[in-house]
């Protein structure tokens, strides 16, 4: 053991390390969503599942979206093994989703409600096979694995004045460590980066990596001017316009902070894509929370640190979700969904260096089991991006 | 807790770090501020007058431009102040990405270090 920080975790087959050892039930589609749940449910706290509205009747680009979210679940470090709840008619592919499992070194099976005969049959068969899987994985020991082996997922949400001033900067300190010492992080919501893309531009390895943040930037601008819309309204949110933002850019340069100060931009990358870059990647996601947590988990990110001035519950099925505020009020009104009170920045009580010692601390002991405040209250939300209408 | 935060030197609004009455005088680096409107705790106010048309700067960097003159001590919100970006009815900016290549983003530090640490 040496003096480097880190954190006791699961390694896997494919050298990726776990933050949690989950058996992951996933459904195909709508149609065997509550049976993934009730599975999942008697299986609790290991068993977690994916539920989700799509599957089936989407076009291409949404299909492959639908299929390469639930398939990098199904490969993610934070899962020890993989239960898929199939219906037989829809256009996801269990087997391809058994596929993904396998490939990471997973053991995996699916069970279909049209071959077994319907929903008890399939309850009662999927959840003897998570129960046995359960018990394998209660078996695993973690061990030591040092920081850099953290993909840490950054994300703000209810924001207010707070977030710019405090939480957010407190979390880009502990991204600006967490990259020094070789590991990654990993910023979404395009939308809350526009009007501070200059700043995440400037540290940018490479001109290509550049140019193409600034590409799906003007590319959602483009979209909103194509389709009529208009981001106002719901950038900044009401809730962010009763808090004192007035406008997304000033939304968006307080929502940067998360990134850090001299953390390299090294990747841009499509949504749910993996992140293979040490260093700070860009994801092209949406502003909406859990669109946006569940494409960055979906990356690879086995933490989430979670930043927010007016309180918001929102978990995920498999990574831990840390939340930590810089507004006092919150952090007593919502005490039961924060982790981390940084109020102290605002009255001068704490400095941002201090804060971000403790954020630090935070993440290594959660990533080693510590318990969040959204993982205790069972949120796990999960929702997959999409883009078109159904067909 | 000090009234009002000032995050950059180029910037040309504070935040208020509490509710501020007309008639409250503010000190501020090289001058005075005197609250004109009644501003809520998290919400800004000009530092001086900002003419309509001009940018307002907060964290060193533009958050819109002012939709009216807005002398110092103003609130300033949405009634005065409208974004640039993302918007319907405006043409996407022209972002041409220029990437300052192995240079440090001091820009980025000055903005952290004018704001929050140097309280």
């Amino acid at each position: 053991m040496t003096d480097r920080p880190g954190f006791h975790g699961y390694r896997r087959p494919d050298g990726r390390i776990g933050t949690r050892n989950h058996v992951l039930v996933v459904p195909t589609v709508i149609c065997s969503s509550v049976v993934a749940e009730r599975v999942a449910a008697a299986t609790q706290p290991i068993g977690t599942a994916v539920p989700h509205l799509a599957g089936c009747g989407q076009l291409g680009p949404d299909m492959r979206v639908t299929h390469d979210t639930l398939a990098a679940y199904c490969g993610h470090p934070n899962v020890g093994a993989v239960v898929v709840i199939a219906l037989g008619c829809e256009q996801v592919v269990a087997q391809s989703l058994a596929e993904a499992a396998r490939r990471h070194g997973k053991p995996v099976e699916i069970v279909a409600i049209q071959s077994e005969g319907g929903t008890v049959r399939t309850t009662e068969k999927a959840i003897a096979i998570a129960r046995r899987f359960a018990e394998a994985l209660g078996a695993q020991p973690r061990e030591w694995c040092d920081a850099s082996e953290l993909v840490l997922s950054l994300k703000c949400g209810g924001s207010d004045y707070t977030s710019g001033l405090a939480s957010n900067p407190t979390l880009g300190r502990v991204t600006d460590r967490l990259v020094a010492l070789g590991g990654t992080a990993v910023l979404g919501e395009i939308a809350e980066i526009m009007g501070a893309e200059h700043l995440l531009a400037s540290r940018a390895t490479r001109p290509a990596t550049a140019t193409k943040l600034i590409q799906i930037i003007t590319r959602v601008e483009t979209e909103a001017r194509a389709l009529g819309l208009d981001i106002r309204g719901t950038q900044p949110s009401p809730g962010n316009i009763r808090g004192g933002l007035t406008t997304i850019e000033e939304k968006s340069l307080g929502a940067t902070h998360k990134g850090g100060e001299v953390a390299p931009l090294e990747d841009v990358v499509a949504y749910s894509a993996p992140i293979t870059q040490k260093g700070l990647t860009v994801m092209d996601t949406p502003g909406l929370d859990v669109e946006s947590v569940t494409g960055m988990v979906g990356g690879g990110a086995q933490v989430v640190v979670f930043t927010t001035g007016l309180g918001t519950p929102t978990g995920n099925p498999i990574a831990p979700v840390i939340k930590i505020t810089g507004n006092a009020r919150t952090a007593r009104q919502m005490a039961d969904n924060i982790d981390l009170d940084v109020s102290g920045i605002m009255d001068d009580s704490e400095t941002l260096d201090a804060a971000a010692d403790r954020l630090f601390a935070e993440v290594l002991a959660v990533a080693s089991g510590r318990e969040t405040s959204a993982e205790r209250l069972g949120h796990r939300e999960f929702a997959i991006h999409r883009r078109n209408p159904t067909i | 807790m000090k009234p009002i935060l000032v995050i950059s030197e180029r910037d040309n609004v504070a935040t208020a770090l509490q509710a501020l009455e007309p008639g409250r005088d503010l000190t501020l680096e090289g001058g005075m501020v005197s609250v004109r409107d009644a501003v809520p705790s998290g919400h800004k106010i000009a530092l001086r007058m900002i003419r309509a048309g001009e940018a307002v700067i907060k964290y060193g960097s533009p958050i819109g431009l002012a939709t009216a003159e807005i002398p110092a001590g103003a609130h300033v919100h949405t009634h005065n102040l409208a974004s640039t970006r993302g918007r319907g009815d405006l043409e996407a900016p022209r972002l041409e990405p220029q990437p300052r290549l192995a240079e440090p983003p001091d820009e980025r530090n000055g903005v952290e270090r004018n704001g929050v640490e140097k309280r």
